[in-house]
């Protein structure tokens, strides 16, 4: 029996061990191994849910635990995992490595960086591996606070400001988390008056529609929020381009999936009914973020803004994915989002080492790095390549499972957001060939790029564990699709409750 | 059945040679990846060979028809219980000769780049990239499955990508690859939704049952041609959307703009890419999913018929005007695959109806070995003269005798000279147009004539005309290029010249009983003729230097310019992208996101900073202010109340 609590005694253990480091190097190590650590966990998890699913255990989630926190409210500490969840604990766990080692030579307040750092994981997968509702939030204001800090002190640019926006943003979007989850809580009478957080629970108990039609908008746009939900955007790219390399990594790659899970696994599980009514809104928006993202994108000058204002747009295929409700749209959405964080963590680390060394971001000011970088420079052509969704990247196969359970839906209005989030595959094409044609290729533009040197160790590490992330999805597709087939197919079963009750 | 899972190794070879090169070889074995890239495409090359013999000879027929054989398939991507993308081979004559083609052409090339790129720094990422070319090209061919092709379609637009910008510290180069790749990607938007129609409709992404289900299966077919939307059924929405990909590939109008600027690139690439292989693709897709076009959807045919033959006049037209030697071939080959195309839109489906088809196939074949000669040549003539530019060149006859016969017998194929392979394929097409089109055919003839004129132009002008003047002195006595170089134009010249011998129709057919097509002497005389009149113009007028081209042309002002200026479509295309979709759509969201979403997030933001700010000033900590707020308050309650009471 795997126990899932390890998953959180790890960082917190590292997060102590490295506030007890002597010097940079023992913290950096400490983070490193720690970090590794979990990853090893995360991927001995992996085998675990498959050994187990090979077993013929079809239980919905896998290796519970659960005791109580606070009984008065009926709040436990409740973890398991599914596929989907495991995916994300491992897309988590890869982007925090890649991330300390990108970091590996951050100059100052070595120890509270990589303490932030290690506490923003344990977030993210306290997040993850919860099934209790207030020990979910919980960990999602976890995974807030450090994000604050780490703009703030470790920033650049106007970082005041979009620390302060970004964290407001998000404890906004937390705020309607908070009131939804506390409606569906006292929603669920299961008998004597007593109530629940638990997840699984609450899928069982219908709530009547009436009640679920305000409950779900709450749980979707406070969630949305963290996934750059249109018009809720907008603390994406100020936070994204004055944070610091690691903390942009995290954000994109990380913090911005927690809501794409939540709204998976909070507001559309829980509220199905709710979900089919709302779809056409969330599709609409989904759509409206994808291309207007991809336009935005088209107009950013600023390296870092350009992958932020992408990733608004890559978000949007989550959405839709999920707003399409069906069982390969939202196959779709979690293939998705762990490729649109490897692969967005991949463009946030290379443009700043890039940036580490020409010490500008601005496309224009760029130029020929290609022929004195040539490693970072190549690494930034491939996370170019698969943002633009190439086959054999991990984005071709999510955006195309989208399209692909998007299309079965046959309304005109959803053929028409398919076409158009179809569309976008063109514009990302334009802008991702346009910055690349002219930062990395094209003639040196500036004398002193030629005094640079290529990647260190650490970064070449960083940037080859990303990209075999990256293959291991788009060249082999089947093993996440085991992973995430078993669980989609249970939460569909739910979803499809909703819809014969429509 | 022989087993035939060592298929596989004809696409694996080139990956893991690619794989090699690409990440060991330049800080290994720079010296040798030329060697290795050449090896494996050479290894590939035989067992295509040996496919093609058990195919054609052994297991292919069953009963005097062709039968489609699945070699290999495995699941890779499942997207519901009866939809998935497979990764697999199947075998069936147009993908056994493009097998053949890609093979035989990406090793010619091979074997050429090693002269041509001798002493190029950076030779292990051309080797890399060119092998990885030749995998997704051959990747695609053999697909099994509708998604298979679009992925392999999308390796080979970014393989295309990073050759043309292969010299990537120039700017033309890197615009080059830009707009390849992108007008490319905006036709596979169409290849994309096209796919999604289909698949819908014939709840399936493999060609097999998907041509099954679409043109015999009534369950299918009904709702898939009765569901019409703005006037055609689903159906031809759907195959309409795919040519529309086959187009952006192929360099068909409206998608053609690429082709010419994609001659940035090396010109072993130009060869390979952009003549001989991967430019044919959308014909193959056309010709994979022929039966569908041709039973079920003839309105989606007609659609393709059209656009091939106004592509092929169109740039048979703007080629008669260019310059720039490479630009001439790459207009050429838009003309030439224009006559692929509606070779394919006026062809029946079975029997000798389908004549077209096969002459459409046999065009690519005999086109793949001409043209990427062609470019092989000029290639060589390039970089002996080290310019582009026709009237830089002149006279080189003596200089470069193997260069100039190879060239000559090229221009002969393509011209349609008999013997020569051009002749026999492009006798084919027009004789299936003449069939069925009277306009096509019309078109097809004067294009024809066009391609004589404008092939003898090039060639007088680079081999005969005024007599070559070095810019230093010494070049001018070595003049042939390395044999690395010269062997692959003999051999092609050798294939080129014969090919069209081969009695194709035996082969390849559309319903795959063999097609036995006699000769029309009679019928072929006239063409022949017209193509002796183009000869014999550009003979006149461009085998000694002269002024008779330059008065025409100033007599014909208006037209040449428009044809010199490729009639504007690139400024069309520049208008569109530039001033509407850049000013109109992208600049008018940056200021929406950031002045109207954002401002008003900070509006909210500052509201709520405003209203605080109003309500600190009452905590001014000074007793009196408190004891009016106190008195204030009580009086205004006591009066409330009196007013609530009364």
């Amino acid at each position: 029996m795997t126990n899932l609590s390890i998953l959180i005694l790890i960082p917190l253990l590292t997060a102590l061990a490295v506030l007890m480091g002597r010097n940079a190097i023992q913290i950096r190590f400490v983070a490193l191994i720690g970090s590794v650590i979990q990853l090893l966990a995360g991927i001995a998890l992996l085998f675990s849910y498959l050994a187990e699913r090979a077993a013929g255990n079809t239980a919905q989630m896998l290796f519970e635990y659960r005791c109580s926190w606070y009984s008065a409210l009926n709040i436990e500490y409740y973890v398991g995992v599914d596929g989907i969840s495991i995916a994300m604990i491992l897309l988590t766990a890869v982007v925090v490595v890649a991330g300390i080692l990108i970091s590996w030579n951050m100059q100052t307040l070595n120890k509270e960086f990589f303490f932030l750092i290690v506490l923003l994981s344990l977030g993210a997968y306290g997040f993850f591996i919860s099934l209790d509702l207030f020990t979910l939030f919980f960990f999602l204001e976890l995974a807030v606070i450090p994000k604050y800090l780490l703009i703030g002190i470790w920033g650049s640019g106007n970082k005041e400001y979009s620390a302060m926006k970004l964290a407001l943003m998000l404890m906004g979007g937390s705020a309607l988390v908070l009131v939804g989850i506390l409606a569906t809580y006292f929603n669920t009478n299961i008998g004597n008056g007593v109530h629940t957080f638990d997840l699984i629970k609450i899928s069982q108990i219908s709530i009547p529609v009436q009640t679920q039609m305000y409950i779900f908008p709450l749980l979707f746009v406070g969630f949305g929020v963290f996934t750059a939900l249109f018009p809720f955007h907008t603390w994406a790219p100020d936070g994204h381009s004055s944070a610091p390399t690691a903390a942009s990594m995290f954000l994109a790659g990380i913090s911005m999936k927690l809501g794409g899970y939540g709204c998976l696994r909070v507001a559309t599980y829980l509220m199905p009914e709710a979900a089919h009514q709302y779809s056409w809104v969330i599709v609409l928006l989904a759509t409206a973020a994808i291309i207007y993202g991809a336009f935005a994108t088209l107009m950013q000058k600023d390296l870092k803004y350009m992958n932020a204002y992408s990733s608004v747009s890559h978000c949007g295929f989550v959405l839709l994915g999920i707003g399409m409700l069906t069982k390969t749209a939202i196959i779709g959405a979690v293939i998705q989002m762990v490729s649109h964080g490897l692969m967005t963590a991949l463009f946030f680390g290379s443009i700043g080492m890039l940036y580490e060394r020409t010490h500008t971001r601005q496309v224009a000011q760029l130029g020929g790095l290609l022929k004195t970088l040539p490693f970072l420079s190549t690494v930034f052509i491939i996370a170019g390549l698969c943002s633009l969704g190439l086959p054999g990247f991990s984005g071709f196969v999510a955006e195309m499972t989208v399209f692909m359970g998007a299309w079965q839906r046959p309304e005109l209005f959803n053929r028409i957001a398919t076409i158009l989030a179809c569309a976008s595959i063109v514009v990302t094409a334009v802008y991702i060939l346009r910055a690349a044609g002219k930062s990395v290729m094209g003639p040196i533009a500036n004398e002193q790029f030629k005094n640079v040197t290529d990647a260190r160790w650490t970064e070449k590490l960083a940037s080859i564990l990303l990209i075999v992330a990256i293959l291991s999805i788009g060249f082999a597709p089947f093993w996440i699709i085991d992973l995430i087939d078993v669980d989609t197919q249970l939460i569909m079963e739910n979803i499809g409750r909703g819809l014969s009750s429509n | 059945m022989i087993d035939s899972t060592y298929i596989l190794l004809i696409p694996l070879l080139p990956f893991l040679s690619f794989l090699l090169i690409g990440l060991l070889g330049r800080t290994y074995f720079p010296k040798q990846c030329s060697i290795i890239g050449t090896l494996s495409l050479f290894a590939s090359f035989v067992i295509s060979l040996v496919v093609a013999y058990q195919y054609f000879f052994q297991i292919g027929q069953v009963n005097g028809i062709y039968q489609k054989i699945t070699a290999f398939k495995m699941v890779w991507l499942q997207f519901s219980p009866n939809i998935s993308i497979d990764m697999g081979i199947l075998l069936d004559p147009i993908s056994v000769m493009m097998l053949l083609v890609v093979t035989f052409i990406s090793f010619m090339i091979h074997v050429y780049s090693m002269g041509y790129m001798h002493g190029d720094p950076r030779i292990s990422v051309f080797y890399s990239f060119l092998s990885l070319f030749t995998f997704s090209m051959l990747g695609l061919v053999i697909s099994t499955n509708i998604f298979q092709i679009y992925i392999f379609w999308e390796l080979v637009g970014i393989s295309s990508f990073l050759l043309i910008g292969y010299y990537y510290e120039k700017p033309s180069a890197v615009a080059a690859s830009k707009k390849a790749f992108i007008v490319t990607r905006f036709a596979d938007l169409g290849f994309l939704v096209g796919i999604l129609i289909l698949s819908f409709q014939s709840e399936t992404l493999d060609f097999q049952t998907l041509i099954e289900r679409l043109t015999t299966d009534t369950e299918y077919l009904n709702s898939a041609t009765t569901a019409s939307f703005f006037g055609f059924s689903a159906l031809t929405w759907g195959l309409t959307l795919v040519f529309a990909g086959g187009a952006g590939k192929s360099a068909m109008l409206p998608f053609h703009i690429w082709l010419p600027d994609a001659m940035e690139g090396p010109t072993p690439v130009s060869a390979l890419i952009h003549a001989a292989t991967m430019v044919v693709a959308g014909v193959y897709l056309v010709a994979r999913l022929f039966p569908v076009f041709s039973i079920s959807a003839p309105e989606a045919l007609n659609i393709v018929a059209y656009v091939g033959a106004f592509s092929s006049l169109f740039a048979a037209i703007i080629a008669c005007t260019q310059t720039d030697i490479k630009r001439v071939l790459a207009y050429s080959t838009m003309s030439q695959i224009g006559f692929m195309m509606f070779a394919l839109g006026v062809s029946g489906y079975g029997g000798e109806e389908g004549l077209g088809y096969t002459a459409s196939m046999f065009h690519l074949f005999t086109h793949a070995m001409f043209k990427a000669l062609l470019f092989l040549c000029a290639g060589a003539v390039i970089h002996y003269v080290h310019s582009n530019e026709m009237n830089d060149m002149g006279g080189l006859r003596k200089l470069m005798p193997v260069t100039h016969i190879t060239f000559l017998i090229a221009c002969l194929a393509i011209t349609g000279i008999p013997p020569f392979s051009g002749f026999f394929s492009k006798e084919e097409i027009l004789l299936a147009a003449y069939h069925s089109n009277k306009l096509i055919f019309a078109m097809g003839i004067l294009t024809a004539a066009l391609t004589a004129f404008y092939m003898f132009r090039l060639y007088f002008t680079i081999f005969w005309s005024k007599p070559f003047k070095s810019h230093q002195a010494e070049t001018a006595h070595h003049g042939e290029a390395p044999g690395t170089m010269l062997l692959p134009l003999i051999i092609l010249a050798f294939f080129a010249a014969i090919t069209g011998l081969i009695r194709f129709g035996k082969y390849v057919s559309s319903d795959g009983a063999a097609l036995i097509s006699e000769l029309h002497v009679d019928f072929s005389i006239a063409p022949v003729l017209i193509a002796l009149l183009g000869i014999g113009i550009a003979y006149y007028l461009y085998k000694k230097e002269n002024d008779t081209p330059q008065k025409l042309a100033t007599g014909l002002s208006g037209f040449y310019k428009a044809a010199y200026g490729k009639f504007y479509i690139d400024e069309l295309y520049l208008f569109i992208t530039k001033g509407i979709v850049f000013n109109l759509v992208g600049r008018p969201i940056a200021w929406f996101d950031k002045n109207i979403v954002d401002g008003g997030i900070n509006l909210s933001a500052s509201t709520v900073g405003y209203i605080s700010e109003t309500i600190k000033k009452f905590q001014s900590g000074k007793v009196q202010d408190y004891a009016i707020y106190f008195f204030a308050a009580t009086i205004g309650f006591v009066l409330l109340f009196i007013y609530l009471w009364s």
